[in-house]
């Protein structure tokens, strides 16, 4: 493995816990008291029955690359282009999902090696507004891509989202136009586009980005569709069956090229990125990005 | 039950008291004074909607529907099937010649009774239908034809079926297609918008939208019933969300808007067809003679654009007109 270029070293986020962190976790599916820290340890998998527990894109992150994390796009901040208020008002509400989440927005981008790949990084969180895109996280993304494009660098982006955010109304629709031109863009530069479908995947995001992707990995059991279960079931009037919808599931039906264990997701990663990238190129592209970490 | 139908059926007794007095004599005192009157009913009633109204006329049973506007053009020939699974008739696609030029032809299509509406699935598109819309684009752009797309559906279809066929990456694609087409790109909203099903086929250098037709991220019984549990709260939802025409207008997602008569489109459904046509001919004639790149470019930075964010240093942040 190639050595960390000094620039990783420069900034580095650490691992996050909710304020209102309890010392242990029940697991929903074994229904095992788990010691937090346990499950922590294990990358948010119940250490009993392999359950994938919904993970912090600071956890993800730290679990994935080799050292440091430059993080890009904490500059672009959501406004209320709207005056948005329901039970509370738009602006209310992200301020308690800054405070609950510790993030400024569902997404995380930024730059990082795998071993040794360079990559460019985006990981989108469900403790923020459910993950919902709003004008920054398609606008952190298309920033992501674009980062990646000029500089010649493979793209990584976990999702992890309940679809487009309501509270920017047709603005957060038009993110999907927006990522979607920055994708198109990034393919022209001949890296690869790889997307790791989370629980759950669904709406504005599914059917933009996450589906637009050259390689789709979706983590195990993940819940990944178009429409919401729910809205399926009111609009059939009928339950519907358990795997509907699962990461397995898309699998068998060929819409996804397969799916990993948490676990084994670093290593599929950089074995994917063996194959589709020339290492020759690697060069070039770490010169690149030290200049962008010192600006 | 739609508001504005029910609206309307107070003006009924008037108008019919109306064609009997016009039958008899074209003059009278009488005549002129109901013309009078009843003009003043429909100034109040139609005169200033509210976004609810709005929804309600985006989805009156006689407005015009795609097929309505797919017969007003010069020419039409329908162009079948995904090539991989089936035919799907909520929305239909092909070959056409609007005011003499050549060009590919996108629509989602509701039905104009129960029937074909059932056949049609109240336009809602599933996967294949999107997958023909994209086969259809990307021919366009081989042969350097305008796209023109004409919208109005309540959403992608939410189907088993739909999810099995991956409906993500239907639309995801449709969205790629219309990035890479090397041709303009008109798309109008001529009914209901419904979120990414609509899009789907709405990527467009030029977006006309018709005055009360609505464009929504969510519709506005599912949005009230996320928010508050109570889909009848749908009225104020449809407030919040911004999804008329000016809302629209202002925020740049919509270019240009088509001013329906007073009561709705479907007051004089023909006329206003024909607005619409001439209005997507002139956004073309605007777009004709711009190459494929810079096309690309133009469209790449207009959505490129879209949204409202403040940025902490100040440099950059892009705020609302």
């Amino acid at each position: 493995m190639p050595p960390i270029p000094e620039w990783l070293r420069l900034r580095r986020d650490k691992s996050v816990q909710p304020e209102d962190a309890s010392l242990w976790q029940k697991c929903p599916r074994c229904n095992e008291m788990l010691y937090r820290k346990d499950v922590a340890a294990n990358q948010w998998v119940c250490t009993r029955c392999g359950y994938h527990f919904r993970m912090h894109a600071y956890d993800r992150i730290n679990a994935l690359v080799d050292g440091d994390f430059v993080e890009i796009g904490t500059e672009i901040l959501p406004g209320d282009p709207l005056a948005w208020t329901d039970k509370r008002p738009y602006p209310a509400k992200l301020e308690a999902d800054r405070e609950k989440s510790k993030l400024t927005e569902a997404v995380v981008t930024g730059f990082a090696t795998l071993d040794g790949f360079p990559v460019a990084l985006g990981v989108m969180d469900f403790n923020f507004r459910g993950g919902t895109m709003g004008t920054v996280v398609g606008e952190r993304i298309a920033n992501l891509l674009e980062e990646a494009r000029r500089r010649r660098l493979p793209c990584i982006i976990f999702t992890a989202s309940g679809g487009a955010r309501m509270e920017e109304g047709m603005l957060a629709l038009m993110q999907m136009a927006k990522t979607t031109q920055a994708v198109e863009r990034f393919m022209e530069n001949g890296n690869p586009f790889i997307t790791v479908l989370t629980d759950p995947t669904t709406g504005g995001v599914s059917a933009s980005f996450a589906f637009q992707a050259d390689i789709i990995i979706a983590e195990a059991k993940a819940a990944i569709g178009f429409a919401g279960r729910r809205v399926i079931e009111q609009t059939i009037r009928q339950k519907l069956p358990e795997n509907f919808q699962t990461a397995e599931f898309l699998l068998e039906k060929g819409h996804i090229d397969m799916v990993v264990e948490r676990h084994d997701l670093r290593a599929t990663l950089v074995r994917m990125l063996d194959y589709a990238v020339d290492r020759r190129r690697l060069t070039p592209a770490l010169k690149a990005v030290p200049e962008f970490a010192l600006q | 039950m739609n508001v504005i139908v029910e609206r309307e059926k107070s003006l009924v007794e008037l108008e019919a008291r109306l064609a009997q007095l016009r039958e008899r004599d074209t003059a009278s005192g009488e005549l002129r004074a109901l013309e009078t009157k009843v003009e003043e009913l429909r100034r109040d009633m139609f005169g200033r909607l509210s976004a609810w109204e709005r929804v309600n006329m985006a989805r009156h049973p006689k407005r015009p529907l795609a097929s309505d506007y797919l017969a007003a053009l010069d020419a039409f020939d329908e162009l079948h099937g995904d090539r991989h699974f089936r035919d799907d008739p909520a929305l239909a696609g092909g070959f056409a010649k609007l005011r003499g030029r050549r060009v590919m032809v996108l629509a989602q299509q509701k039905g104009s009774d129960t029937k074909e509406n059932v056949r049609r699935n109240f336009g809602m598109v599933s996967p294949e239908g999107y997958r023909k819309a994209k086969r259809l684009m990307e021919l366009a752009s081989r042969l350097r034809l305008p796209i023109v797309s004409f919208v109005d559906t309540s959403g992608a279809d939410p189907g088993i079926g739909s999810e099995e066929r991956a409906q993500s990456e239907a639309i995801a694609s449709c969205l790629l297609a219309l990035t890479r087409a090397e041709v303009p790109i008109v798309a109008t909203i001529v009914g209901e918008g419904g979120s990414g099903g609509a899009l789907a086929i709405a990527l467009a250098d030029h977006v006309i939208m018709a005055e009360n037709a609505v464009y929504s991220v969510a519709s506005p019984e599912g949005c009230a019933a996320i928010l508050w549990g109570d889909a009848a709260r749908a009225p104020e939802a449809a407030e919040r969300l911004r999804l008329t025409s000016a809302d629209l207008n202002t925020f740049g997602i919509v270019d240009e808007i088509v001013a329906e008569p007073l009561g709705g489109a479907h007051r004089n459904g023909p006329a206003f067809v024909q607005k619409m046509l001439d209005a997507v001919d002139g956004a073309l004639s605007r777009l004709d003679g711009l190459s494929g790149e810079t096309l690309r470019e133009a469209r790449y930075m207009k959505y490129r654009r879209i949204g409202a964010w403040r940025d902490e240093t100040g440099e950059r942040a892009v705020a609302l007109p």
